[in-house]
């Protein structure tokens, strides 16, 4: 070989030894971040806790937030009647909003875990159960299942397996549609997301006038927009619950979903296999949101503003993400369901509808932002 | 240390890397090197555990790979992987945190250390201003410095690395290898430039159709005879310096050869 004299480069091996890590008192403001979120969660804990009694209290028959409270203490606690109220105040607190707002906290808050996850999943800021079909695969089920079930001898017991079953169907038949090998792109999921929901609101509106319901449009309008009127203090307690067990599960896997959403090679190295996880998180995923569709029917678009706000507020690691989203989504849809029920009284307009006047145009945003090579 | 033994992968009934060998001593920078299609990545990601070999051995400090679980065997062994983009808005904080997650609980929060871990490692990669920034929007050299910094919060005392100069300007193909070669891991590199895996490597294994034709130090492996049958290019070698430096030609240039100082 020749030698050669240039100037340039080094000899291989000459380097210097390893530097390890030199640790130093910069932290990246550790404290600062930590309390960020806590302040956050604390605030918006704060704000949930005004505004259950607050919208409770909203309605044709006003009902000062102090006296909601008050009706509250007194029937949990049996104690003595403290103040002053009349029994048809009591029944619309302990019967009719209480329910109602509760059950919308519930469905808020676990809309907004819903989208998040999906959104881990797919590495995709579009998805949401809404826009992928998930909700409509369990309004679909829930539908044949009120509709048909009682006729066939199954009873409307099975409403919440029909409407898990129909959630996890659809999510799997989305992400099938929309998968090229390992990848799916934006266009891709949205697409088969909005055209398997296409099929499948057709085919709710299709079960429901085949049927002798003779509510039938009522019917189609909860089940593709969405209410909180059916809501009970049952159903309201039973959702809470599916609500508070998807959102610990999701915790568990937090940092797992933080890998997910970078990628799937970026989990196999930090020891997370992305296939289990990936299932594993679509399952709980349609359970919550078969639970929500099973009390609410379907409503849209929170799934996708509330996880994206919650980022904005203390950013994209799942750890805070999930706590922040579920409470942004509770506020959110009590406030969209006190507009739902009191902006064209005595008429009520579907919660969908508000929810997708307020939500699309964020949409459009996002459209707009999405990368155009993707 | 890291050492492969006579491993296989397959994918359906083809074997796409067959028996393939590699030793990484301590501290040593191992290039994997050869042609699109040789089984370079493939083999690498065994070494991870990505992939379960049909046949052969891969061990991590003389301990089967298989009898590590996964934290475990991220604690340490850190991976440079080729990723598709993600929509999700990730800052390079967060990118990097995730380096920590192997060393903690799935409920327990990431402390001051980890924080003081991951500051540590930006700094080492020239990137600590960058920790606020969205990962998406750095450039694609930015984008590997972090990435490196994610294995250097990770605190393994392993290296794999899958082509990690792609998409980099020459001067951070240079930076990124040098500071690879400082930080005195036990280090796999898969490369396609081959006189960067000369210059910063201290052995090569060269695949062809997924078998090792070669390996050894760059001067063994980087021979004109072994590049001609492999990679069907003319090769002068050069010394600079030290090491070893090749200018290559196609076959229809070469109607003069010894055209210049070369001497083989």
């Amino acid at each position: 070989m020749t030698q050669l004299d240039p100037a340039l480069g080094e000899p291989r091996g000459a380097t210097p030894p390893a530097a390890p890590l030199v640790f130093t008192g910069d932290d990246l403001e550790h404290g600062k971040r930590t309390r960020h979120t806590w302040l956050w969660i604390a605030g918006l804990l704060g704000a949930l806790l005004i505004t259950l009694p607050v919208a409770v209290g909203l309605g044709p028959v006003a009902i000062e937030a102090g006296t909601v409270i008050q009706i509250l203490r007194q029937h949990l606690t049996g104690g003595q009647m403290i103040g002053a109220w009349t029994d048809s105040e009591e029944s619309i607190v302990l019967l009719l909003r209480g329910p109602r707002v509760l059950l919308g906290a519930a469905v808020g808050a676990g809309l907004a875990l819903a989208g998040v996850a999906l959104q881990a999943l797919t590495r995709n800021i579009l998805a949401e159960p809404y826009l992928l079909g998930v909700t409509s695969g369990a309004s679909t089920l829930s539908a044949a299942s009120i509709l048909f079930g009682s006729a066939a001898g199954i009873g409307s017991a099975s409403l919440a397996g029909s409407a898990f079953a129909g959630a996890l169907a659809a999510g799997i038949a989305v992400f099938l549609l929309a998968r090229v090998g390992s990848q799916m792109t934006s266009t891709r999921l949205v697409l088969a997301g909005v055209s398997v929901g296409y099929v499948l609101h057709a085919l709710t509106s299709l079960l429901i006038f085949a049927s002798d319901d003779p509510n039938a449009g009522r019917s189609v309008l909860f089940w593709t927009l969405g209410s909180l009127g059916q809501a009970t203090v049952q159903s309201a307690l039973l959702t809470w619950a599916v609500v508070l067990g998807t959102l610990v599960l999701l915790l568990l896997w937090s940092r797992p979903l933080d890998a997910l959403a970078i990628g799937d090679s970026t989990a196999q190295t930090l020891g997370i296999s992305p296939a289990k996880l990936r299932a594993a998180v679509m399952v709980v995923t349609a359970l919550c949101v078969g639970a929500l569709v099973a009390a609410s029917g379907g409503i849209g678009f929170v799934g996708l503003i509330i996880p994206h706000i919650a980022r904005l507020c203390v950013g994209s690691t799942h750890r805070k993400l999930l706590p922040v989203a579920a409470l942004l989504g509770a506020i959110f849809l009590v406030w969209a369901d006190v507009l739902a029920r009191t902006s064209m009284a005595p008429q009520e307009l579907p919660l969908g509808i508000v929810t997708a006047l307020l939500g699309a145009p964020l949409l459009f945003v996002l459209v707009r932002k999405l990368n155009p090579t993707q | 240390m890291i050492t492969a033994t006579d491993v296989s992968v397959g994918y359906g009934g083809k074997l796409v890397v067959k028996s393939v060998g590699l030793h990484a001593g301590q501290g040593e920078v191992v290039g994997l090197i050869g042609p699109n299609g040789s089984g370079k990545s493939t083999f690498l990601r065994t070494l991870y555990a990505a992939l379960r070999p049909r046949a052969g051995l891969v061990t991590l400090d003389a301990q089967p790979l298989e009898e590590l679980r996964g934290t475990e065997l991220a604690r340490r062994v850190a991976v440079v992987a080729q990723e598709t983009p993600t929509d999700l808005p990730v800052t390079v904080a967060d990118m990097v945190l995730l380096g920590r997650a192997p060393h903690r609980k799935a409920l327990a929060a990431f402390t001051r250390e980890d924080h003081q871990a991951v500051a540590a490692a930006l700094s080492r990669v020239g990137a600590r201003d960058l920790a606020d920034r969205r990962y998406a929007t750095l450039s694609g050299g930015e984008k590997q410095r972090v990435l490196v910094a994610r294995t250097l919060a990770q605190q393994a005392d392993h290296l794999l690395l899958d082509e990690p100069t792609n998409h980099l300007d020459i001067r951070y193909q240079h930076e990124l290898l040098r500071m690879v070669g400082q930080l005195g891991v036990t280090t796999v590199v898969v490369l396609h430039d081959l006189n960067l895996a000369a210059r910063y490597c201290t052995k090569l294994v060269m695949l062809e159709n997924g078998q090792a034709v070669a390996s050894g130090t760059p001067e063994e492996v980087l021979t004109p005879e072994l590049l001609l049958r492999v990679y069907g290019i003319h090769v002068e070698p050069f010394s600079v310096r030290g090491a070893l430096q090749l200018v290559f030609s196609m076959a229809d240039e070469h109607s003069e050869p010894q055209s210049t100082a070369a001497v083989r």
